[in-house]
């Protein structure tokens, strides 16, 4: 069951995982980003993915992407994070 | 925290984990980290982005150029601060001149016409060792590649030039961070050791080393058990030889040997001069300002320069002047000399400066002949040179061909600088790179100059193509009653009949002579009625050879048109080898025997075809039997056609039904086979179809009737129609399982096809085991095509599998009409003996050509099997049933 979902917009990725690791403490269950409007992802993007999956991981949430495009997912998966996450759309 | 026992899963030399402090590993692992990261994103980049980024990278090199080469000498105390500039130009102006227009990402090139793209996959993380010789101009090239082929770097300075490396990293970091690279893009390890760089070596995350480097450095890398390229040492010989244009080459050689001190491992090491030039080319050195050494000076030299030990250049005289070099060996050398030349009787032990010497000091080596001198190039290329670099000076081309060919070098330069043309892009069009590499000779992966394209994966998008078929028959057929008149139109001088036994007695031979023209000396040659032997053929070109033919008149069956096929081949191209050309071949187009096009006679082959029929006056194939090794020998070419074919049926109107019933299924088998080949295309399949519906209609009328004229018209019309097909799209597996049990059991061809002909048609018509690749078609029709052969016979059926059924039928009701044996067993073969030769005959089978445009390719079990069956036979004679009755409708319309 979906206890959250937030949209993450291209100019804010980084402020976007901030806010929504803000929000972990009363999230239960699974957590859905949108990342349908996020075209590139830099460094810094990806450090704050990783450390949002990180937090989410202690406290048990589940961290689906969706609408995650192909070149992104390649990122991820080259960066050995696609694992840790649960892609759809 | 990473642990120890992490590192030891990641870093299998124990020795190098232990020596790294958790710190150390800690700071290694975030660089690593970082470029991959770095990396990742940079696969997003688009070739605008990448381009983007690197022009001004650029010229931010360019712009420093002058305060990098300074720093590079402060530090190393090695080189020319001048030369060192022009280094850093090079290194940023003429690679950016080289790369700047060429794709590296997605699709970098495309192959229209092979239906072939290129696409760029950038490697990720590299790990760089730099050289003590060309710090930054190596850093400043390194970096424009990878941000050109979207990779991270992590660079690993000499420890004595790691201050000039690391500003050169950092000019070009901030310029591609600034127009957008990705953060952590390059780095510069700091402090670093031996145990740092195997440790990155060995990283999983490191995707490629580049080693410009020592050679520990080098082997170092390529013992890492990852990606590497790497460079190796050079030992440069130059060969002045006697036409060379002197002022060019001595001024060349001096400029490469003083740039930068030296230190260019292209530059040359030793100058092999021919005896006559030698004293003039000496007296020219010195007018530019340098020091021929006497004996003695030489000694002192080589003992200053020379490691005693080692045999090696001493490290502390690389990059230095000539002058101070001198001074250090106790020479006294005019002020302002910039080059020691020093004469060496020989190469290798004994003659310590015929080494490798990164400063100014070259040897010289008078030669007394052309082949001493590349005897002693070769010499020195292999001491401590291979792969590296060549130079030759010279205006004689088979000279400068054999000093190519002789030369164990990536970089052979005629009539140019080694240091200076073998970086590229200056005197020559070769990649311009601060990377020589120096192929298997220097322990190298590549002997290429390492540019863009050895920072890529390149990956080959490869789409079907539609390869392009034929359809090839004889230019001229004449065919109804009659039409052997047309023999009128050829002239000739000496005529050959090539014919057998039968033909004599029948009248046949003077019906044809009746139309030869007047004056033509004609001979006959007459050949028993059997497939012919290597023996028969032989004696018809004896024969040819005697009366010098310039026509050959095959009038028989298909064994002596295929006589006449392979005694005109033999008397046109008598070195033919009939067992050579007889090779195995899977590819028409792509066989590697060819056929002989240079003919010493030439004789116009006319084929008058008397049975109905092999189809042979149409067809490339000519059978020849090996007696002696039991076997067919199938030649297969499109210039065994014969080059006029007379299907005449007058011809055909006594042949007796039992040959009429062989040949007749023998044509029907072409068409057939033909129709379901996977070498069948609209071409042939309209003769196929049409050939299979004369035979049905025709030929049980032409064996009962056999004076009915229409009937023999019409089967004679159908024998080569059906040969049309299968000289375009072969036969298959019927004809190899024939061939191989004609052979063995002496048992006539078309009887041999008909005994075969229901099984596989049923085989073929099945889901295959096992496919053959075709790419001349798509999907699996063999079934389709049967069912539409169905059709066209009126057999009925709702599915496919009725409609195969029905033809199977309909085929072995044919058979029955015709009179043929239901089974082998039926010939009297006891099934000991049939086992006793089936090892043979699977084998004989498999290697028949015949069966590689099969639509399913055959197992040899399968071969077993469908000779089992063939043995055993098709069970009682059908009795009439509805395909029957239609057939009978049809002969009486």
């Amino acid at each position: 069951m979906i206890a959250a979902w937030l949209k993450i917009d291209e100019e804010r990725v980084v402020q976007g995982l901030q806010e929504a690791g803000e929000k972990l403490d009363s999230i239960e269950g699974e957590v859905a980003l949108d990342f349908s409007s996020v075209r590139r992802i830099d460094s810094s993007a990806l450090r704050a993915m990783e450390e949002f999956v990180g937090m989410a991981d202690d406290k048990g949430v589940k961290v689906v992407l969706r609408g995650v495009n192909v070149g992104v997912y390649k990122v991820l998966k080259l960066v050995k994070l696609g694992s840790r996450f649960s892609f759809v759309g | 925290m990473i642990t120890c026992e992490e590192v030891q899963e990641r870093v299998p030399n124990p020795l190098a984990a232990e020596s790294l402090s958790e710190e150390r590993i800690a700071y290694l692992e975030k660089l690593v980290s970082q470029a991959r990261t770095a990396a990742a994103v940079f696969t997003q980049f688009t070739q605008e982005d990448v381009d983007r980024i690197v022009k001004p990278m650029v010229l931010a090199g360019l712009e420093q150029a002058q305060h990098l080469a300074r720093l590079a000498v402060e530090e190393t105390r090695i080189g020319v601060m001048e030369d060192k500039v022009i280094k850093n130009m090079v290194a940023t102006e003429f690679v950016y001149n080289y790369i700047k227009d060429k794709r590296t990402v997605g699709i970098i090139r495309e192959f229209p016409e092979r239906n072939l793209v290129e696409v760029a996959e950038p490697i990720g993380v590299i790990f760089s060792i730099l050289p003590i010789t060309n710090p930054t101009s190596t850093v400043l090239f390194k970096c424009i590649l990878a941000i050109k082929t979207r990779n991270a770097v992590i660079f690993s300075p000499h420890p004595n030039a790691w201050r000039c490396c690391s500003e050169a990293v950092k000019i070009m970091y901030e310029s591609a961070l600034k127009q957008g690279a990705p953060e952590g893009v390059f780095a510069c390890l700091e402090s670093h050791t031996l145990q740092d760089n195997a440790y990155l070596m060995r990283h999983k995350d490191v995707g490629l080393i580049d080693a410009t480097g020592g050679p520990g450095a080098v082997k170092a890398a390529y013992s890492s058990g990852k990606p590497a390229l790497g460079v190796g040492p050079g030992n440069t010989p130059v060969y002045l030889e006697k036409t060379a244009d002197l002022n060019t080459a001595v001024t060349d050689i001096v400029l490469s040997k003083t740039f930068d001190n030296g230190t260019i491992c292209a530059s040359e090491q030793t100058a092999v001069i021919d005896d006559e030039i030698y004293d003039v080319v000496l007296k020219k050195f010195a007018d530019l300002g340098t020091h021929v050494c006497n004996e003695k000076e030489a000694e002192l030299l080589a003992r200053t320069v020379i490691d005693a030990k080692t045999g090696f250049m001493q490290p502390m005289a690389v990059g230095q002047k000539a002058a101070d070099i001198a001074r250090f060996a106790g020479l006294s050398v005019k002020p302002g000399t910039k080059l020691l030349i020093a004469p060496i009787r020989g190469v290798g032990r004994g003659h310590s400066l015929s080494v490798e010497k990164l400063f100014p000091v070259l040897a010289v080596y008078r030669a007394k002949s052309v082949d001493e001198a590349l005897k002693v190039c070769v010499d020195v290329n292999h001491a401590g040179g291979l792969g590296h670099t060549a130079v030759i000076f010279s205006r004689n081309d088979e000279i400068i061909r054999r000093f190519g060919e002789l030369m164990n070098a990536g970089r052979i330069l005629v009539n140019s600088p080694g240091s200076v043309g073998a970086v590229g892009g200056v005197y020559n069009d070769l990649p311009p790179t601060f990377s020589f590499g120096c192929g298997t000779g220097g322990g190298n992966s590549t002997t290429d100059n390492v540019n863009i394209y050895h920072y890529l994966n390149i990956k080959r998008v490869a789409r079907r193509i539609q390869a392009h078929m034929w359809f090839r028959v004889p230019n001229q057929i004449y065919f109804n009653m009659n039409a052997v008149e047309n023999i009128r139109q050829f002239a000739s001088r000496s005529t050959i009949i090539i014919t057998n036994p039968s033909m004599e007695q029948l009248g046949h031979v003077d019906l044809v002579r009746r139309y030869i023209p007047e004056g033509t000396h004609v001979h006959v040659s007459v050949i028993p009625d059997a497939e012919p032997e290597i023996k028969v053929v032989m004696q018809g070109v004896e024969a040819l050879n005697f009366y010098r033919a310039d026509q050959i008149i095959a009038l028989g069956g298909g064994s002596v048109i295929d006589a006449a096929k392979i005694m005109k081949l033999k008397y046109e191209s008598p070195a033919a080898d009939l067992e050579e050309l007889a090779a195995p071949f899977l590819d028409l187009r792509k066989r590697v025997i060819q056929y002989p096009t240079e003919k010493i006679n030439r004789a116009r082959l006319i084929a008058i075809s008397t049975t109905s029929g092999t189809g042979s006056e149409v067809t490339p194939f000519a059978v020849l039997t090996d007696k002696e090794r039991g076997r067919k020998v199938t030649l297969a070419d499109y210039s065994l056609s014969p080059d006029v074919a007379i299907v005449d049926p007058q011809f055909v109107m006594s042949m007796p039904k039992g040959l009429t019933a062989d040949t007749g299924i023998d044509c029907l088998t072409h068409a057939l086979e033909a129709a379901v080949s996977s070498y069948a295309s609209a071409y042939t399949d309209c003769n196929a179809m049409q050939a299979i519906r004369m035979v049905f209609k025709y030929l049980p009328i032409a064996y009962e009737h056999p004076r009915d004229e229409e009937a023999r018209s019409m089967m004679h019309n159908a024998a080569c129609i059906a040969a049309m097909a299968f000289s375009n799209a072969s036969v298959g597996v019927n004809h190899a399982l024939a061939h191989a049990f004609g052979a063995r059991f002496g048992v006539a061809h078309g009887r041999a096809n008909a005994l075969m002909l229901p099984h596989v048609i049923a085989y073929n018509a099945s889901v295959p085991t096992k496919f053959l690749p075709s790419p001349y078609q798509k999907g699996y029709l063999a079934h389709k095509k049967y069912a539409t052969v169905a059709d066209l016979l009126g057999l009925g059926g709702h599915t496919i599998e009725e409609k195969v059924k029905n033809l199977v039928a309909a085929t072995e009701q044919l058979l029955d009409q015709l009179g043929f044996p239901r089974s082998i067993a039926d010939l009297g073969i006891s099934q000991e003996e049939f086992e006793r030769a089936m090892p043979d005959l699977t084998k004989l089978a498999f290697d028949d050509p015949s069966w590689r445009s099969n639509p399913r390719m055959p197992l040899i079990s399968e071969l077993a099997e469908l000779f089992w069956k063939a043995y055993q036979g098709r069970g009682p004679a059908k009795v009439a049933g509805a395909a029957q009755e239609q057939t009978s409708q049809r002969q009486t319309a």
